[in-house]
C-alpha cells in the first residue's frame, strides 16, 4: 500500500498536544524552574542549581514521611487484598442478593474523601461519636487527636472501609469469569479448599489483583484528605504521609523550592512504581496469551 | 470400581417441575454393570449430560437414588464417590506443569510420591506427552490440554467409575481413533465401569459393550450395536443409528401383511399393534431395488457413490426413502420399484417397536 505523505496532518495532533501541554506539561515544568532557583520574596528569582534537591535527600523530616508513607502502604495492601479478596469468595454468586452486594459495596467508593474524612473525624470522637463514646465507656483508652497508636489505628481502618470494596468488586469479577468446569474438575479431582483457591481462583485473578494491587499502592501513596481531615497529621507528625508533608512545606511555609524538589522525587518515585507494575501486568498478559 | 444403580432417578432445573416436559431427565431405572463400557448416545440436549452430572454428584436429581454397590450415595459429594470424569471442553490447572496436573488427583488422595512419579510416566506414555511432562499447562494447544484432562481422568486406578462427556470433541481425528483405542485397552486392562457420553454414533459403536440410547430426557434403548442396528426400539433409535439412518412407512398392518402407499407388503411375522400410528422402519440395507415394477413404486432422486456402497435416494409417493446397493450394481432407470427383505422390517406404534407375535410369545 503506498503512503500518502502530508505533512499537514501532524495539525490533527495539535489540540492534543495543546491539551496535555495545559494540563500536564507546563504545570509540571512550573515545578521544575522552582526547583532550581531561589527566591527572598518580591518576585525576585535566582538560580539555586540542585541544592534543594541535595537539602531534601539529607533532610530527616522528607524520609520520615516517606518511612511512615511506605509503612502506611504497606499496611493497608496487607489487609485489603486479603481481605477484598475473602469477601469476593464469600459473596453470593447471583441472583438478588449478589446484586444487593454489589451495591452496599459500591457505596463507600462513591463517597467523596473530605466527607470520608469527617464520618470518620465524628465517629472517633470521645465526646459525640459512636465509636469513640461507645469504646470509652468500654473503658478502652481510644483518643486520636492525642495517642499515636489511635490515630494509626482510625486512618488504616478508615482506608480499609473505603477501599476494601474495590479490591473485592475486581475480585469478584476475576471470579466470576471461572467457567464452571473448574470447580468441577477439582470436585472430580478431590481437590482441598484450599487447592481451589490456589490453583484455580488465584491464577484467574492474578491479573485483576496485580491492577488491584496498583490502584490500591497508588492511591494510598498519594493519600491526602482523609487523612488531613481527620488527624491533621497530628498527633505531632505521626500521621503526616508525603502529601500532607508536601502540602505544609509548599502552602503552610510556602518554601517554593524544598517543595518543589520535593514534588519532583515524590512523582520520580511514584513513576518509577507505576513502571514496575505495569512491566509485571505486561508479562502476565504475555504468559496468558499464548 | 463398582455397579451404578440408578433407581427411579429423575432430574428437573425447575424448582416445582408438574408436567413431565419439565424433566431434563425422565424417571430412569437402570443397572450399569460393573466393568461393563457403556456409550450414552443422543442428539444435544436430550439428557446426557444431566445423567452423567448426577452420577459423578455434580448435580443432585430432583427425585430417585444412586447406589454404588447397593450403597446410597445419592446425597454423598463427588469426592466421596471416587468418580473419575472428563469433561467435553479441556479443564488444566494453568499455572501447574504437566507432571502436577497429571499427578494432582492422587496427590490429593495422599499417594505416596513414588508411585506416583511412575503412574504419571505411564499417563504421559499413553497420552504421548512424555517430552512435555516438565513444562507448564498454559499455553499449550486445546488437544493437548485435553489429553493432560484425560490423563488426570485416568491417573486413578481406584476409581468406581471412568465417566466421559465428549471428551474427544477438541482432538483432530488421526488422534481421536489414537484415543478411543488407548481408551478401551485401558478398559481391558482395568475393567472399570466406563460410561462415554457421545452424539457421534461411530464413536460410541465402536467404544463400548452396550450403547444407551437416549431421547428428550429418556432412555429409548438400551443393548449391543447389533441390537440397535437390527431391532431399534424407538423410531429415534433407527433414524439416529447408521448412515443413512432407517426409513419409515407409515402402514397399515394386519397380521402379517401391511398395506404401504397401496401396495401390499410381506412382513414375515404376525403382529398386533394396539391403536396409534403404525409404521414400518426400514434399514436401507434391507431395501431391495429393482426394474420390473415389482413391489412399491419408486423414483430415484439421486445416486451417492460413498466408496464401498452406493446410496440411493428415492422418491416413494412422494416421502423421501434411501436403499443400498453394492458398488458394482447398476442401478434400473425405468419401472423401478422397490421390496423389503422381510428380515429387516420392524414395526412400530406410536414410535415404539412392536414384537412379532411369536417373539413376544
Amino acid at each position: 500500500m503506498n503512503k500518502t505523505v502530508n505533512q499537514k496532518a501532524w495539525f490533527l495532533v495539535l489540540p492534543v498536544l495543546i491539551l496535555v501541554a495545559f494540563s500536564a506539561v507546563i504545570p509540571l515544568m512550573t515545578v521544575v524552574n522552582y526547583s532550581v532557583q531561589d527566591t527572598f520574596g518580591r518576585n525576585e528569582f535566582f538560580w539555586a542549581g540542585l541544592e534543594w534537591f541535595s537539602d531534601m535527600l539529607d533532610s530527616d523530616r522528607m524520609w520520615d514521611a516517606l518511612g511512615r508513607q511506605l509503612i502506611f502502604s504497606g499496611v493497608i495492601l496487607a489487609i485489603e487484598i486479603p481481605l477484598g479478596i475473602f469477601v469476593a469468595l464469600n459473596m453470593p454468586k447471583s441472583g438478588f442478593w449478589a446484586s444487593f452486594c454489589l451495591v452496599l459495596m459500591s457505596l463507600p467508593l462513591l463517597i467523596p474523601w473530605n466527607v470520608v474524612g469527617t464520618i470518620w473525624q465524628i465517629f472517633g470522637r470521645v465526646d459525640i461519636g459512636l465509636l469513640g463514646y461507645t469504646l470509652d465507656k468500654l473503658g478502652i483508652t481510644y483518643n486520636y487527636t492525642q495517642d499515636i497508636t489511635a490515630a494509626w489505628i482510625t486512618v488504616v481502618v478508615m482506608d480499609v472501609w473505603h477501599w476494601t470494596s474495590l479490591v473485592a468488586l475486581l475480585a469478584y469479577a476475576g471470579l466470576q469469569s471461572i467457567p464452571d468446569a473448574y470447580y468441577q474438575a477439582a470436585k472430580i479431582d478431590q481437590a482441598s479448599r484450599w487447592a481451589v483457591f490456589r490453583y484455580i481462583e488465584l491464577p484467574k485473578m492474578a491479573g485483576v489483583l496485580m491492577i488491584a494491587i496498583l490502584l490500591r499502592f497508588m492511591d494510598s501513596f498519594m493519600i491526602y484528605t482523609e487523612p488531613f481531615v481527620v488527624t491533621g497529621g497530628g498527633p505531632g507528625n505521626a500521621t503526616t504521609f508525603l502529601s500532607i508533608d508536601l502540602v505544609k512545606m509548599a502552602i503552610g511555609q510556602f518554601d517554593l523550592g524544598p517543595a518543589a524538589a520535593f514534588s519532583l522525587m515524590y512523582f520520580l518515585v511514584i513513576l518509577l512504581i507505576s513502571w514496575v507494575f505495569y512491566t509485571v501486568m505486561v508479562n502476565l498478559d504475555k504468559r496468558d496469551g499464548v | 470400581m463398582a455397579k451404578i444403580t440408578l433407581d427411579n432417578l429423575a432430574h428437573s432445573y425447575l424448582p416445582n417441575p408438574a408436567h413431565e416436559n419439565h424433566y431434563a431427565l425422565k424417571e430412569l431405572n437402570h443397572d450399569w454393570i460393573d466393568g461393563e463400557a457403556y456409550a450414552l448416545l443422543g442428539a444435544s440436549g436430550c439428557g446426557k449430560s444431566t445423567l452423567l452430572n448426577i452420577i459423578s454428584g455434580l448435580l443432585q436429581p430432583s427425585q430417585g437414588r444412586i447406589l454404588f454397590n447397593d450403597r446410597d450415595v445419592t446425597h454423598a459429594p463427588t469426592a466421596e464417590r471416587n468418580i473419575a470424569q472428563v469433561f467435553q471442553f479441556p479443564v488444566v490447572y494453568d499455572t501447574m506443569t504437566v507432571r502436577d496436573n497429571l499427578a494432582f488427583p492422587l496427590r490429593n488422595r495422599g499417594a505416596d510420591a513414588g508411585y506416583v512419579a511412575e503412574r504419571v510416566q505411564q499417563i504421559a506414555q499413553m497420552i504421548g506427552m512424555e517430552d512435555e511432562l516438565n513444562r507448564k499447562a498454559r499455553g499449550l494447544t486445546a488437544d493437548a490440554k485435553q489429553k493432560i484432562s484425560l490423563g488426570r481422568g485416568m491417573v486413578r486406578e481406584d476409581v468406581n467409575a471412568l465417566l466421559f462427556d465428549e471428551p474427544l470433541t477438541v482432538i483432530d481425528p488421526h488422534m481421536k481413533w489414537e484415543l478411543r483405542t488407548q481408551l478401551k485397552s485401558l478398559h481391558h486392562e482395568f475393567g472399570h465401569t466406563m460410561i462415554y457420553v457421545t452424539h457421534d454414533q461411530t464413536e460410541a459403536l465402536t467404544f463400548a459393550d452396550k450403547v444407551v440410547v437416549m431421547y428428550d430426557g429418556r432412555v429409548v434403548q438400551i443393548g449391543t450395536p447389533q441390537e440397535l442396528f437390527e431391532r431399534p426400539a424407538h423410531t429415534f433409535v433407527g433414524y439416529f443409528i447408521g448412515s443413512p439412518g432407517m426409513n419409515l412407512f407409515d402402514a397399515e398392518i394386519t397380521g402379517s401383511t401391511a398395506q404401504v402407499a397401496g401396495t401390499t407388503v410381506d412382513l414375515g411375522a404376525g403382529y398386533a399393534p394396539k391403536g396409534g400410528k403404525t409404521q414400518l422402519g426400514v434399514r436401507p440395507e434391507f431395501i431391495r431395488l429393482n426394474g420390473s415394477g415389482d413391489g412399491l413404486p419408486a423414483k430415484v432422486t439421486r445416486v451417492e457413490d460413498v466408496g464401498r456402497h452406493k446410496i440411493i435416494r428415492l422418491d416413494v409417493a412422494g416421502q423421501p426413502v434411501s436403499a443400498i446397493a453394492e458398488e458394482g450394481a447398476t442401478v434400473p432407470s425405468e419401472n423401478t420399484a422397490i421390496r423389503f427383505d422381510p428380515a429387516g422390517i420392524n414395526v412400530y406404534a406410536d414410535d415404539w417397536r412392536v414384537r412379532a407375535e411369536e417373539e413376544a410369545a
